[in-house]
C-alpha cells in the first residue's frame, strides 16, 4: 500500500497503481491519470468507457474484463484497443480509479 | 514493478477443443495485459483457423485421461458429440465464447493470426480456407523472428 498526489489531493494506492479506495477518486483526476497510462488526449469515447467502469464497479463490486466492456459500453473491442492500447480493462480501471479487474477472458 | 513480458507467440498445433482453447485465452489475456500476442496454427491447430472445421471442434474422448472415462467409452460413437457439447454448455455459462466468436474477439484486440506453411502444403489447403483474421501463411524462420525478443509458448 501506497499513497501518491493526484489534482493535488493524496490518493491511497496499490504496488500497480489502482486505488484501493475508489471513494478518494474524483474526475479531475482524470488527465494527470490517463497521462501516466500514456494517454495524452481524451475523446468523449473515454469518457464513456470510465463512466462505464464507475457505474459497474459501484453496481456489481467489481470492474468488467474487455469482453465484456465491448459487448455493453457501446465500445466496440476494436476501438477499446485503441483507446487503450496497453489493455482496455486494466488501463480505463487504473484511471477510473477502481480496482484492477478480474477475470480470464 | 519487476520484469514485465512485452509480447508473446503461442503456437497451438492441436485441433480439439482442449487443445485449442487454452492457447486462445492465453492470448485474448495477453492483450488484455497491453502486452503484444501472435498465434501461430501449425498442424491440426489449423482447424481452429479454418471456415468451415472451426464450427466442430471437438473434445478428445480418447486417450484423455483427464474426463475420467474408460477409454473404450470414449471411443463409442456419440461420445465425444455429447461431451463437447456438455463442455460448450459449461463454457457458455462462464462467458467464454464459441470459437468462431472468439476468434473475431482476438482479431478484434489486434492479436496476429498466422498459418504454418508446411502444415497449410500437407494438409493441401489455400489462404481462402482461413478466416480473415489470418494475415498470412508464413515458415517457421519467419515465425521466429516475429517472435524474436518475446516470450514462445507451445501448446
Amino acid at each position: 500500500m501506497a499513497t501518491k498526489t493526484v489534482a493535488g489531493v493524496e490518493v491511497d494506492v496499490n504496488d500497480e497503481g489502482f486505488f484501493t479506495d475508489p471513494e478518494q477518486w474524483t474526475e479531475e483526476m482524470v488527465p494527470e491519470l490517463a497521462a501516466e497510462d500514456g494517454i495524452d488526449e481524451l475523446v468523449d469515447e473515454h469518457w464513456t468507457v470510465l463512466r462505464f467502469m464507475r457505474d459497474e464497479y459501484a453496481e456489481k463490486g467489481t470492474g468488467p474484463t474487455v469482453r465484456v466492456l465491448g459487448k455493453t459500453s457501446g465500445v466496440s473491442v476494436k476501438e477499446l484497443y485503441q483507446l487503450f492500447p496497453k489493455g482496455p480493462a486494466k488501463i480505463a480501471a487504473r484511471v477510473a480509479g477502481i480496482p484492477k479487474p478480474r477475470g480470464c477472458i | 514493478m519487476g520484469e514485465s513480458i512485452e509480447k508473446v507467440s503461442i503456437v497451438i498445433s492441436k485441433g480439439s477443443l482442449d487443445g485449442i482453447y487454452p492457447g486462445l485465452i492465453m492470448a485474448n489475456g495477453a492483450r488484455a495485459e497491453g502486452i503484444e500476442a501472435n498465434l501461430f496454427f501449425t498442424f491440426f491447430g489449423l482447424d481452429a483457423i479454418h471456415r468451415k472445421r472451426m464450427e466442430h471442434i471437438k473434445i478428445s474422448t480418447v486417450g484423455n485421461p483427464g474426463l475420467h472415462l474408460p477409454t473404450m467409452v470414449g471411443g463409442l460413437p456419440g461420445v465425444s458429440a455429447a461431451l463437447t457439447h456438455y463442455m460448450e454448455n459449461q463454457m457458455d455459462k462462464v462467458d467464454i465464447p464459441m470459437i468462431p466468436e472468439f476468434m473475431e474477439l482476438i482479431g478484434d484486440t489486434g492479436a496476429g493470426m498466422y498459418a504454418c506453411l508446411a502444415s497449410v502444403d500437407m494438409f493441401g489447403l489455400e489462404k481462402s480456407d482461413f478466416i480473415d483474421q489470418v494475415q498470412d501463411i508464413i515458415t517457421v524462420g519467419e515465425f521466429y523472428d516475429m517472435a524474436a525478443g518475446g516470450e514462445i509458448i507451445f501448446t
